[in-house]
């Protein structure tokens, strides 16, 4: 099953080194492969460098595309860690 | 005569980023890389070889950094995630899969496809606009450069392992190599390359150790056990010393050390002249974190709070919330000693992409400061309404910075009226008849210093942008730079009319330029008249120190000479020469002072 959804990047510091980790930490928890595009730009989100060279800043909308079996529970965890900033305070 | 000349050669000059001086060996730290070869592989029996080296070597390497990961002293530890990223980045694809698919497809050996890789991440990065995740580059190599290690079969040079006392010589250093030193055994640090914001010197100034950056080629004149002596004072280095330079300099360590205790502890002691003239000695802050560390010193409140940072921060305006919660951390802690916030003083540019603001030909005349201020009325309003919510807490008062006449104080008048009158409605607190003062920096503000001052409760004078104005000279330029002089007579004549104006108004006038902690210029200022002196925290003591061994009476009777004299150059000399006994002192203890 594949599904697309957009989500905002809110934390100060943008899709930095910390924040790009943690998206590879939970994209290897899951069976779906998962994607992320910035304008023409989609990158594997199990590859931190590969996320590092969108270099998001905070305020970017960024198009995330999982393909697999549990791409919908894999999507909504990565909704809420947009959501939370990345666990950082701003 | 030979002698003389040894010492020449033997002394080298770089930028002293942590104070103290040592004598120690020193300890080469060189990763100079590892030599690659180009090698085809001939058989498949070789490349399934060679795809099973490199997964080793990749596995070696992660096992070293989880090991120093584990073994991180605690002072170090929130520099842990670094250590995580570069772990992370040998599971990337873009490393180990594309090297191993170039093994198997170009049939290239190990390191040579390592290579490969990192050219192109190295390629992709160079195309990243974000300062920071291009500097992620680094930590790219760093990884590569301990496989290629581990491929060799070399052991990596492990800094943990360092037994003796020593002084780190690296051409520069990565969190992961502070990270995994013995820091109880590390004197100091000198590296070639690096500034005052380096992590070196960060790490440097944590550790309270000395250190020098900037020496460009101490690398290559070190050897590894040779003696050495840091100032990270002056931001001299000494390669192999003698025996009288040592014990001059150790002599100079433990004065120093006695001196600047000595000083300390009567830091909080009142700036008093020994005919009982009162100055106010006060701290320059840029962040929350430094306002205990000035205390300590003998602050006697916060004379400049540069509020810039948390725009510069968040890379974007941040809340009023935000905002409020840092000046009234900052107004409870400095209670009941004042603190002056300064409203915004950089360009719109510096802190936000989405005011689309074009690049300037000349930021410093440009928008900036009140002028953007004014400009972005919601900007300014936020943060007023912070600081007047702060104020509520402590003794908050409000200064303006870049004030060029009267108009822009009647504008920043009014909105802080509507800005109190939303509070007022709102039903929230803050102090009635907040402060409100200027920074006197712009030549047009001194030529009408007698108008502004019946519209301000106080003066504070920024010299370093007052000079840079008035002198016509770019401090950033180099050809100028020499140019830019305290002690010109205009400056001298400029200051000393602001301070007649504020008088004359019965208001108060301060100084919070680099001159405020500069101890030659302490004469002149006590002389002049100021009211207040602010500074950064560490010059306090001495600067104390200075105004409780002058009386007024005499330092007026100076600044009437000294007004009489022509060029900065004359103004300079009579200082130093009014000064000899106390720099002839400080220069006994071995505190630094740049005397020419």
């Amino acid at each position: 099953m594949e599904l697309i959804k957009k989500l905002r990047i809110d934390n100060d510091l943008g899709l930095h080194a910390r924040a790009a980790a943690k998206i590879v930490e939970l994209s290897r928890k899951y069976e779906s492969e998962l994607f992320l595009r910035r304008d023409d730009e989609e990158v594997d989100g199990a590859s931190i460098l590969s996320i590092l060279t969108l270099a998001c800043p905070k305020g970017t909308e960024v198009e995330v595309r999982a393909v697999g079996d549990d791409s919908e529970e894999l999507l909504e965890k990565l909704s809420e860690l947009f959501k939370g900033k990345f666990g950082e305070k701003k | 005569m030979r002698k003389g000349q040894t010492a020449k050669i033997n002394k080298l000059e770089g930028i002293a980023v942590s104070p103290g001086i040592i004598v120690g060996k020193a300890r080469l730290v060189d990763r100079s890389r590892v030599k690659i070869l180009y090698q085809y592989l001939i058989s498949d029996k070789q490349v399934s070889q060679e795809v099973e080296r490199f997964k080793e070597a990749l596995n070696t390497t992660k096992e070293q950094i989880i090991a120093l990961k584990n073994g991180m002293p605690d002072q170090l530890k929130q520099h842990a995630f670094i250590l995580d990223t570069q772990l992370m980045i040998m599971d990337d694809g873009m490393l180990s899969k594309s090297t191993i698919d170039t093994i198997t497809k170009e049939k290239m050996n190990a390191e040579w496809a390592l290579k490969k890789s990192i050219q192109k991440i190295r390629q992709l990065f160079q195309q990243i606009d974000d300062g920071y995740i291009k500097e992620r580059i680094n930590d790219v190599e760093y990884v590569a450069e301990r496989v290629l290690r581990n491929l060799a079969g070399k052991e990596v040079e492990s800094l943990s392992e360092i037994t003796d006392r020593v002084i780190i010589v690296a051409h520069d250093l990565s969190p992961a190599d502070t990270s995994e030193m013995n820091i109880g055994k590390v004197m100091g640090f000198i590296t070639d390359v690096g500034g005052p914001t380096s992590h070196t010197a960060i790490m440097a100034q944590a550790l309270e150790i000395p250190a020098v950056v900037g020496l460009e080629s101490i690398t290559q004149r070190v050897q590894d056990g040779v003696l050495l002596i840091v100032d990270g004072n002056s931001g001299e280095v000494i390669i192999d010393p003698d025996d009288d330079v040592i014990i001059r300099y150790q002599e100079k360590q433990l004065e120093l050390e006695r001196y600047r205790s000595s000083i300390d502890r009567i830091s909080h002691l009142p700036a008093e002249t020994l005919d009982g003239h009162r100055i106010a000695v006060q701290a320059n802050l840029e962040l929350l974190e430094e306002v205990v560390p000035a205390r300590d010193h003998g602050a006697e409140g916060i004379g400049l709070y540069r509020t810039e940072f948390l725009y510069l921060r968040s890379r974007g305006v941040p809340s009023e919330k935000e905002l409020f919660e840092d000046y009234k951390e900052l107004a409870e802690i400095v209670a009941p000693a004042p603190v002056n916030i300064r409203t915004l003083d950089i360009g719109g540019d510096k802190f936000s992409s989405d005011l689309n603001l074009t690049r300037e030909m000349n930021p410093a005349l440009g928008l900036r400061a009140i002028r953007f201020c004014l400009k972005e009325p919601k900007i300014f309003k936020s943060q007023l309404r912070a600081i007047l919510r702060a104020s509520a807490y402590g003794q908050v008062r409000l200064l303006l910075p870049m004030i060029s006449g009267l108009q822009e104080i009647l504008d920043t008048k009014k909105i802080l009226k509507e800005v109190e009158k939303e509070l007022n409605n709102k039903k929230i607190k803050y102090a009635r008849n907040i402060k409100v003062g200027i920074m006197i920096e712009i030549p047009s503000a001194v030529t009408m210093a007698d108008a502004l001052a019946k519209h301000v409760d106080f003066f504070s004078i920024g010299t370093n942008d007052l000079i840079q104005y008035a002198l016509a000279i770019d401090r950033i330029n180099e050809h100028v730079a020499y140019m830019y002089q305290p002690f010109h007579p205009a400056i001298l004549k400029m200051i000393q009319h602001v301070v007649m104006a504020a008088k004359n108004a019965g208001i108060k006038v301060a100084l919070c330029g680099e001159m405020a902690g500069d101890p030659l210029c302490a004469f002149i200022l006590v002389g002049l008249g100021l009211d207040e002196l602010s500074m950064n925290a560490q010059s306090i003591p001495m600067i104390k120190k200075i105004i409780r061994s002058i009386s007024m009476k005499e330092a007026q009777a100076d600044l009437e000479h000294i007004m009489q004299l022509e060029t900065a150059k004359e103004v300079r000399k009579f200082i130093v020469k009014r000064m000899k006994p106390l720099i002839s002192e400080l220069d006994e203890k071995g505190y630094y002072i740049k005397v020419s």
